[in-house]
């Protein structure tokens, strides 16, 4: 039993010295897609939008990355206003169980 | 009714908005409740709104960032996420995943991919659902066990104690993790994260599923801390790749935006409902969610061996997920409603 869990232990251990060599020599990367978004029909915003996203990916990544988190918490403290408003505690848990 | 549909100006497509903001309420109520992110409910439900493809994942991973960080600033007030247990994970999961992901580009050019990843996903389903079962069964057990003998019930009882073996392993450096209540090697959780990561980069999932039963059943953290824990873990590895798919350019913010709204809100409720129901509730509802998320991927998998039967199996397995996200959020939301009620009435009979 004990020489059975040392084979299936060695097994393991050398898959996971191999893997990262194995996914290494995969290389990466993937058929380079190009999309480019169509601001004929837009206005306003959405085709300020739309028109950064074609001129700059980075740009558009670093709003986004900013937006998410902002809109995320204005959100969630709009929902936290109200349900302490209706009487919730919301800073506190009794259950304690496992 | 064209004040309904909103064009999205990425991708080109006209949305039915209200079903957005709907989806989003859906899974930021399970997905605060459970402690994840919920890719494998939103990519189906995003796609019958009409969504193409190739923006699905990116815009999901996205909603899901600001969804997770909102929940975890809620369970971090309950006292239910362990930081330190976070920042430590984080390495593994990162490392893990990455390793993952360049595995599955190499299966990709030996054209396995799809069977392989499949596969394995179907079988980690059916051991977590084993494992969430039986653990369930055994505390009855142990439960029934202690009534029968006079004793009393022993609250912080749990079924699989396989973190207990775990625990025995005392490689340096051993940590406190104070909010878990654990004491252990740090190689531990660096390990399970590393696992976790690791599978989550090979099924391309963002890994909650299977982070949050790991946390409790190997790393040994009480349910609730396991779902606070894990969402921080989403809500950092979310904005990571959310970063990562809109530099691809496949996100489409402005869905990502309104589905937030409804799930930044959601995502309240559910981590809310988590102070009223109990560690082992929280278990057997995941259970559920598990098989939902199982039997979807198996009529994938039949409608690939039988193509006649192909276009029937993805109608269902669709409609399956949407009804099963929607009588879960349905169920949190009543029991988060109960509870909040009994909590008022409770503080005006003191008061």
């Amino acid at each position: 039993m004990f020489t059975k869990t040392k084979a299936l232990f060695a097994c393991v251990v050398t898959f996971a010295l191999l893997a990262p060599a194995m996914a290494f020599a995969a290389g990466g990367g993937g058929a380079p897609i190009v999309m480019v978004a169509d601001t004929r029909k837009l206005t306003g915003i959405m085709a300020w939008w739309a028109n950064l996203y074609n001129e700059s990916h980075l740009y558009f990544t670093i709003l986004t990355v900013i937006l998410i988190p902002l809109i995320g918490v204005i959100f969630g403290v709009l929902a936290d206003i109200i349900m302490h408003f209706i009487g919730i505690d919301l800073k506190s848990r009794d259950l304690a169980e496992h | 009714m064209e004040w309904l549909y909103i064009l999205m100006p990425i991708a080109g497509v006209k949305i039915f908005w209200p079903g957005l903001i709907i989806l989003g309420i859906g899974v930021g109520v399970i997905g605060g409740f459970f402690g994840m992110g919920g890719a494998w409910m939103v990519t189906p439900g995003l796609n019958i709104l009409g969504f193409p493809m190739a923006f699905a994942i990116g815009t999901d991973i996205a909603h899901m960032a600001g969804k997770s960080l909102i929940s975890t600033m809620r369970h971090g007030k309950f006292g239910n996420v362990d930081y330190k247990l976070g920042f430590i994970m984080l390495v593994g999961t990162i490392v893990g995943f990455e390793v993952g992901a360049q595995m599955i580009m190499w299966l990709e050019r030996i054209g396995k991919v799809d069977m392989v990843v499949r596969w394995i996903y179907l079988g980690l389903l059916a051991f977590i659902t084993w494992m969430v079962f039986t653990d369930i069964a055994r505390r009855k057990a142990k439960d029934r066990a202690a009534i029968a003998s006079g004793q009393e019930v022993d609250k912080n009882a749990t079924g699989l104690e396989w973190h207990k073996t775990l625990h025995k392993i005392k490689i340096p450096p051993m940590v406190h993790l104070n909010v878990a209540g654990i004491y252990c090697s740090a190689w531990l959780p660096i390990a399970v994260s590393f696992f976790t990561g690791w599978l989550a980069g090979i099924l391309g999932i963002g890994g909650g599923l299977i982070r949050m039963p790991a946390l409790i059943y190997l790393v040994g953290c009480p349910t609730h801390v396991a779902v606070g824990t894990d969402l921080f873990e989403v809500a950092i590895s979310g904005l990571y790749g959310a970063a990562s798919y809109t530099y691809k350019g496949r996100t489409e913010l402005v869905a990502a935006i309104i589905m937030l709204i409804g799930a930044a809100m959601g995502a309240q409720v559910g981590a809310v409902a988590t102070k009223y129901i109990k560690g082992y509730g929280i278990r057997y509802v995941f259970g559920l969610a598990v098989i939902g998320c199982g039997i979807s991927i198996f009529l994938k998998l039949l409608g690939v061996y039988i193509p006649s039967v192909a276009g029937v199996c993805d109608i269902i397995a669709t409609y399956l997920i949407l009804g099963l996200v929607s009588g879960m959020a349905l169920y949190i939301t009543i029991k988060m409603v109960q509870g909040a009620k009994r909590e008022i009435a409770m503080k005006k009979a003191k008061a």
